[in-house]
């Protein structure tokens, strides 16, 4: 299987995603931001990072570089997208998911583990994963997702929402909620489900000596799925 | 502008030393030329009153690749790896501005290790603050932790640990202390040190603005009313550049195109461009014009004294000018031919095409002062007497609750999630342990890092103080499973011209270099920082000291969360009782006499070195050493990482219950092992002489203290963890 990460100037999570995909299997490229051309992938993830600083909105910058182009294409086409963090904040400035990433509630960034309760497993990306709830990590000032109430339904009715933030039971609620994002919510799709961002790092969970294993279960769970 | 005694005065330097400028020149400098000498002979860059003492310390060992002298200090860590590291002081600036003052202070730090060729793999920082109650202090903590953050997030660099405290000495002067820790193979470290005639000097990274001119000078000087009016002198960061530049020179460091590279840090280009030369016995010739500016019209000495970031500044080998300038473009950065090496021996700096200054290097470095300055030596206190009576009116609940509660004591998570601290997929001890770990990416090896500092014990007695916090730095990487190998020192002191504080310098330097020589465990890099002081009040002497260890097999680290119900904890070490100095003393007794504990080197490092040996052979479950607080301090943290009990009977002896639980004797730890384990255990604690004697057994939940105190793991999480989020909603 086929991958491609994106390098923006200052991605700093790209080196780590790269570790992660070629662990489960991933012959995965790096591909630089100023390039035309996409390798041929199964998979293309924008990681997270400061693209271009992110002193303007983040990702607004990295959603006009040379690259997104054929990213953005490369998605319209069916192809899968997923961007983590950072990679989220772009997607949203490129407009293939809804919404827009504010910054925290609290004005803070945050670096901690947190669970995520899986809302919709007909995707390629949690699909035949035999858990509802996964501990993953966030680092991030701005990944207080909002929406139009319009918005909000509409991806509530094609079932956009990928996860929730919640507790170790899977419990939804406010207090369990890290940055104030709108119904907590942690990642969404695009409408053909092809297209995921997310704040949490799986990359950062993918040995035991970590911060935990579910990001393993994640991406080997990705990697069958592909196949 | 004609340059006279007081305009040299106004530069911050001291009436001889203007004579002694003309006398070197044999002329009266220009105004361009007093600025270069004013920026190079301040104490920041020149160390003039400290030198002398610094001098003193070890800085050798069979580890140690480089030592002070360059921008950090390098350690061997086997199959051809190095670690680069070096702790730096931000301190004036983050007090004025402490959003800039610290980020750029962490930018400051890192570019020091990768201009040596290093990737940098962790930060840690030591920051210190006024009394909670002081109006300032809540801004300042808010801005100095979102400064650090800024920066290190954004240049993906985890930070894996820290130090916090509060104390009314820091009110007028806070301190911010950066430390990172960079990757290098052993043959692939740059140096400062120029070589070979008429080579090009490089520029390359941000551009020149007007910021920071007289950094390194305000931060030589004490403060007084008119602070606020510094504000321009502080630097302004920008993290995402500096990520450019980092990547930038290690993609060019990957080819043989460098012959020497100098970050621009305090005294930007001043220094920089100096040290190259002096270190090359060569002179350097550069035309100003063509130093890429942000502003217009800026004037020769506004471009030699600007300490704009993220810039540096690199010799090249001849012919590589489009190799390099291919690299700098990609990563869109300024790059610029300035000079040349020459053989001169002189700096000679042109702008428009006329000579601007023209000084000897040597004069500048070789012959800039050095002062022997007055001291004062400390006497050590008597000890108080604390009547039985006083400690048996006390209940132990309360008093841990007390303690464990103290600003001085409590979890720092509200600082540390703001950081982070597991971006790069290595970080396997996170902050809030004794030391924070860091794979070397893609082997078994790690590194462990950990940043100290005692100012009350150094402020009672800075001999004993400095001492112990040496022994400190080793037990906390020894607590990790680390074998501790070098230091870096940040020397935080007040005014060098006040015998008190000279003494203060002296004896701390003097009690560093006796443990670290004592303890095999060299310094390796460090910096001074002194005028500390507002108006007539300093700060305590505050010595903070960054160490590192290694740990052969990172499946072997070891962490302080109790593992395992029915397993023993053991106190390895002697508790004595010394209560004085303890935060139990100053905090639940008021009582702030006295000497610190006695730092006992001896059993430092049998103890440590014993303990390493147990945890190589599989024995040791959970480890912590015991310091702050005292020995019911550290067994609470093990509980409350660990969510485990313990069942605690206090050993039959004449200590006093209240000074057995809250005494800050050192060179102590506490020690998790299985039953099984026990008699093989103790036979080798007792083959090396070890002092040891069993705490309790660790059950399901609550600690029990001598059957009668009943502490549950939710109230001891309660006293731990909420002091610090609350002060700062």
């Amino acid at each position: 299987m086929k991958s491609s990460v994106i390098t923006f100037p200052g991605s700093n999570c790209d080196r780590d995603m790269d570790v992660a995909l070629k662990k489960f299997g991933f012959n995965n490229k790096m591909v630089w931001h100023n390039d035309n051309e996409l390798p041929k992938s199964d998979l293309v993830v924008l990681p997270g990072g400061f693209s271009y600083g992110d002193y303007l909105r983040c990702g607004s910058m990295a959603s006009k570089s040379k690259i997104m182009q054929s990213v953005i294409n490369f998605a319209k086409s069916g192809g899968l997208v997923m961007g983590i963090c950072n990679g989220f904040q772009i997607l949203v400035e490129t407009g293939l998911v809804p919404g827009v990433l504010l910054r925290n509630k609290y004005l803070e960034f945050i670096c901690k583990n947190v669970f995520v309760k899986l809302d919709n497993k007909e995707n390629t990306y949690f699909k035949n994963l035999n858990k509802d709830i996964l501990e993953f990590h966030i680092a991030h000032n701005e990944g207080n997702y909002f929406c139009t109430k319009d918005q909000l339904k509409e991806i509530k009715d094609n079932n956009q929402i990928a996860i929730y933030y919640c507790n170790k039971e899977g419990k939804i609620e406010d207090q369990y909620n890290p940055n104030g994002s709108i119904k907590n919510i942690a990642g969404i799709f695009n409408k053909e489900k092809n297209v995921l961002g997310m704040m949490p790092h799986p990359e950062r969970m993918i040995d035991q000596s970590l911060s935990g294993e579910d990001g393993s279960i994640f991406f080997k769970n990705l990697i069958n799925n592909i196949k | 502008m004609e340059v006279n005694e007081q305009i040299a005065i106004d530069h911050g330097l001291k009436s001889d030393e203007y004579k002694k400028i003309c006398q070197l020149l044999k002329r009266t400098p220009n105004i361009t030329e007093l600025g270069i000498f004013s920026a190079m002979w301040n104490e920041h860059c020149s160390y003039k009153s400290s030198r002398l003492h610094l001098k003193k310390l070890p800085t050798k060992g069979k580890k140690v690749i480089q030592g002070p002298g360059e921008n950090a200090g390098v350690i061997d860590i086997e199959d051809g790896d190095a670690i680069v590291f070096k702790i730096e002081s931000h301190n004036h600036p983050s007090f004025i501005e402490p959003y800039q003052g610290a980020a750029t202070g962490v930018g400051g730090i890192m570019r020091d290790v990768f201009t040596m060729g290093a990737r940098p793999i962790a930060n840690l920082n030591s920051i210190h603050f006024g009394s909670p109650q002081h109006k300032k202090t809540k801004n300042l903590l808010r801005g100095v932790v979102h400064g650090i953050g800024g920066y290190g997030n954004c240049m993906g660099v985890p930070t894996i640990a820290g130090q916090t405290s509060f104390d009314s000495s820091y009110n007028g002067n806070i301190l911010v202390n950066a430390m990172t820790l960079g990757l290098v193979k052993k043959n692939k470290i740059f140096y400062s040190k120029a070589a070979g005639l008429n080579k090009p000097v490089i520029y390359v990274g941000s551009k020149t603005g007007r910021d920071g001119i007289h950094g390194a000078s305000m931060a030589s000087a004490s403060f007084d009313e008119k602070i606020e009016e510094k504000k321009p002198t502080v630097q302004v960061g920008d993290p995402f550049t500096e990520k450019l530049l980092l990547e930038a020179c290690l993609e060019l460091m990957s080819g043989d195109s460098i012959i020497a590279i100098q970050d621009m840090g305090a005294a930007g280009l001043t220094s920089s461009s100096i040290e190259m030369a002096s270190k090359g016995n060569l002179g350097i010739e550069i035309d100003l014009n063509k130093v890429p500016c942000r502003e217009t019209k800026m004037t020769p000495y506004e471009i030699m004294l600007s300490e704009s970031q993220e810039r540096m500044l690199i010799v090249l080998e001849n012919g590589k000018e489009e190799v390099a300038k291919k690299i700098f473009d990609k990563w869109n950065l300024d790059f610029a031919v300035i000079g040349k090496t020459t053989n001169s021996k002189n700096i000679e700096l042109f702008f428009n095409r006329e000579q601007v200054a023209k000084i000897p290097v040597n004069i500048l470095v070789e012959n800039s002062p050095m002062y022997d300055r007055k001291w004062k030596k400390s006497k050590l206190p008597k000890k108080n007497k604390i009547k039985n009576e006083v400690l048996n009116k006390l209940k132990i609940k309360d008093v841990l609750k007390k303690v464990l509660s103290n600003q001085n004591i409590c979890s720092k998570e509200w600082i540390w999630q703001q950081y982070d601290h597991t971006v790069m997929g290595d970080t396997i001890q996170k902050p809030g342990g004794d030391s924070g770990v860091v794979r070397v990416h893609g082997t078994n090896k790690a590194v462990a890092a950990s940043v100290d500092s005692s100012a009350v014990y150094c402020w009672a007695h800075p001999l004993t103080g400095g001492k112990q916090v040496v022994a400190e730095s080793w037990r906390n990487l020894i607590s990790v499973g680390a074998k501790p190998i070098a230091i870096t020192n940040c020397l935080n002191f007040g005014s060098p011209e006040k015998e008190e504080n000279m003494g203060e310098f002296v004896e701390c330097v003097q009690g560093i270099g006796e443990a670290s020589k004592y303890l095999n465990f060299p310094v390796v890099s460090g910096n001074v920082s002194f005028y500390n002081q507002t108006k007539e009040v300093g700060i305590k002497p505050t010595p903070s000291i960054g160490g590192v260890g290694l740990i052969k097999d990172y499946t072997k680290m070891i962490s302080m969360d109790l593992k395992e119900i029915d397993n023993l904890v053991l106190i390895i070490g002697k508790t004595e009782g010394h209560i004085d100095q303890s935060l139990f003393a100053r905090t639940i007794l008021d009582e702030k006499n006295g000497p610190p504990p006695e730092v006992n080197l001896f059993n430092e490092k049998n103890n440590g070195e014993t303990i390493l040996n147990l945890i190589d052979k599989g024995y040791v479950k959970s480890a912590h050493d015991i310091s702050l607080g005292g020995l019911l301090v550290a067994i609470s943290k093990m509980c409350i990482k660990g969510n485990k009990g313990i069942k605690i009977s206090k050993s039959k002896n004449l200590i006093n219950e209240i000074e057995y639980f809250f005494a800050e004797d050192q060179g102590r730890y506490l020690i998790e092992v299985n039953k099984d384990d026990l008699k093989e255990v103790t036979k080798i604690l007792n083959k090396n002489s070890v002092h040891h004697e069993e705490l309790g057994i660790i059950t399901q939940n609550d600690m029990i203290i001598n059957e009668k105190t009943k502490v549950t793991i939710d109230e001891l999480k309660s006293y731990y963890t909420n002091w610090l989020s609350k002060f700062m909603s």
